[in-house]
């Protein structure tokens, strides 16, 4: 057989036209989805536009307040306490919502002469869900993502480990799985309706969107008696636009532009 | 042709080697594993056979909608509301892993990770 140059690339695009064309269909069936039923939002799932937190740091007295809502996260989310353990580990620390001092919280709002009780005071911290949030713009598998009502949250199934996300991250909030949390966590764990994570995962604060979608608040929230509040920001009428507008507040790091949903009344 | 025996074996031995799986296994018969149904309950969210061809596909997809759209309940095709939850939905059921999942997984050479870190009913934490 002998065919010349311009036979063989006649015949040659015509088979990748072919060839191409047919993927392309065979794409957007493979996308289509396979079940046959339909989804929808939980039925007493609490809605809003824009969900924030107000955090009475006043109102917090002693070591049990704070430890009341750390544990209360920790729980509901089988987060394990690697630093408790003796075993060379301590310098491995999982957490969602922790506590520092004023000068580590509020760095650009430091001065050696604020008030004796805001200098020496633990300040609760946890995820600020930004408005822009910088882990989301580096997460090169989109396994961090921000939902319409505001929330930053992950999908652990999609994360490869990278820590973009907490070296994006201003505030600290995210914590890598260097080691598998499960020998960390108490047998059976102590939500068993909750997953753990694996080794090699990120995790940080979701603002308990699975308990959101049940209609209940955030743990932290549940267990701190009144000293956080939750609602949204779009409504004049919740309890967080209340707090704000009668209280002076403040964020974290403002001048960084992520816009936090995070507030603080000191 | 050059080193005619040569090519000719190593193109026999080639075949041979490739086809192997299919001798070997020739005659075969494949066991289909009995899995243990709940007793409790005598529907799922989907026919048997769908939820046999198609439960990865499924969970992936009640993933995506329950994390990225909030939508957390599935309406299935028979009009029934279910929690989108592996853990607390599937598993409140199928109960018994090994004699369920790990049936068909472990006969089709299969190893799902879910259990990383959802977590099972009873035997592992």
């Amino acid at each position: 057989m002998n065919k010349n140059r311009r036979s063989f690339l006649k015949v040659a695009g015509l088979s990748v036209f072919a060839l191409t064309g047919g993927a392309g269909l065979f794409g957007t069936t493979a996308q289509a989805m396979v079940s046959p039923g339909k989804y929808e939002h939980a039925p007493k799932g609490k809605i809003a536009k824009r969900w924030a937190m107000v955090i009475d740091t006043r109102k917090f007295r002693n070591v049990e307040d704070y430890d009341a809502i750390i544990k209360a996260c920790h729980d509901a989310h089988n987060v394990p306490d690697i630093r408790s353990r003796k075993d060379g580990h301590e310098d491995q620390e999982i957490k969602w919502i922790w506590t520092d001092s004023y000068e580590h919280a509020f760095p650009d709002d430091m001065n050696e002469h604020l008030t004796k009780h805001v200098l020496d005071r633990p300040f609760p911290l946890l995820c600020n869900h930004c408005t822009n949030p910088p882990c989301v713009r580096v997460c090169p598998t989109q396994a961090t993502y921000k939902l319409p009502n505001g929330i930053v949250t992950m999908d652990y199934h999609r994360c490869i480990g990278c820590r973009f996300c907490m070296a994006g991250c201003p505030y600290g909030a995210r914590s890598f799985n260097f080691l598998d949390p499960r020998p960390y966590l108490s047998d059976p764990v102590p939500n068993p309706q909750y997953p753990t994570r694996m080794k090699g995962v990120v995790e940080k604060c979701t603002f308990c969107t699975e308990r959101l979608a049940k209609g209940l608040l955030p743990a932290c929230v549940e267990a701190s008696e009144g000293r956080i509040l939750f609602g949204d920001l779009n409504d004049p009428e919740s309890d967080v636009c209340k707090a704000l507008a009668e209280n002076f507040s403040i964020r974290r790091k403002p001048n960084l532009g992520t816009q936090p949903g995070v507030y603080y009344i000191v | 042709m050059y080193n005619k025996k040569a090519v000719i074996v190593g193109i026999v031995v080639f075949l041979v080697i490739c086809t192997a799986p299919f001798w070997t296994n020739f005659g075969a018969k494949y066991s289909k594993p009995e899995v243990a149904l709940p007793a409790d309950s005598n529907e799922c969210v989907e026919s048997a056979a769908f939820m046999r061809a198609e439960h990865m596909q499924l969970l992936n997809e009640w993933r995506d909608q329950a994390l990225r759209n909030d939508n957390r309940v599935y309406v299935s095709s028979t009009g029934k509301k279910w929690e989108i939850s592996l853990q607390n939905t599937c598993l409140k059921c199928h109960s018994d892993y090994e004699q369920f999942c790990d049936k068909c997984h472990v006969t089709n050479n299969v190893d799902p990770y879910c259990w990383t870190c959802h977590i099972l009913p009873k035997g592992s934490k």
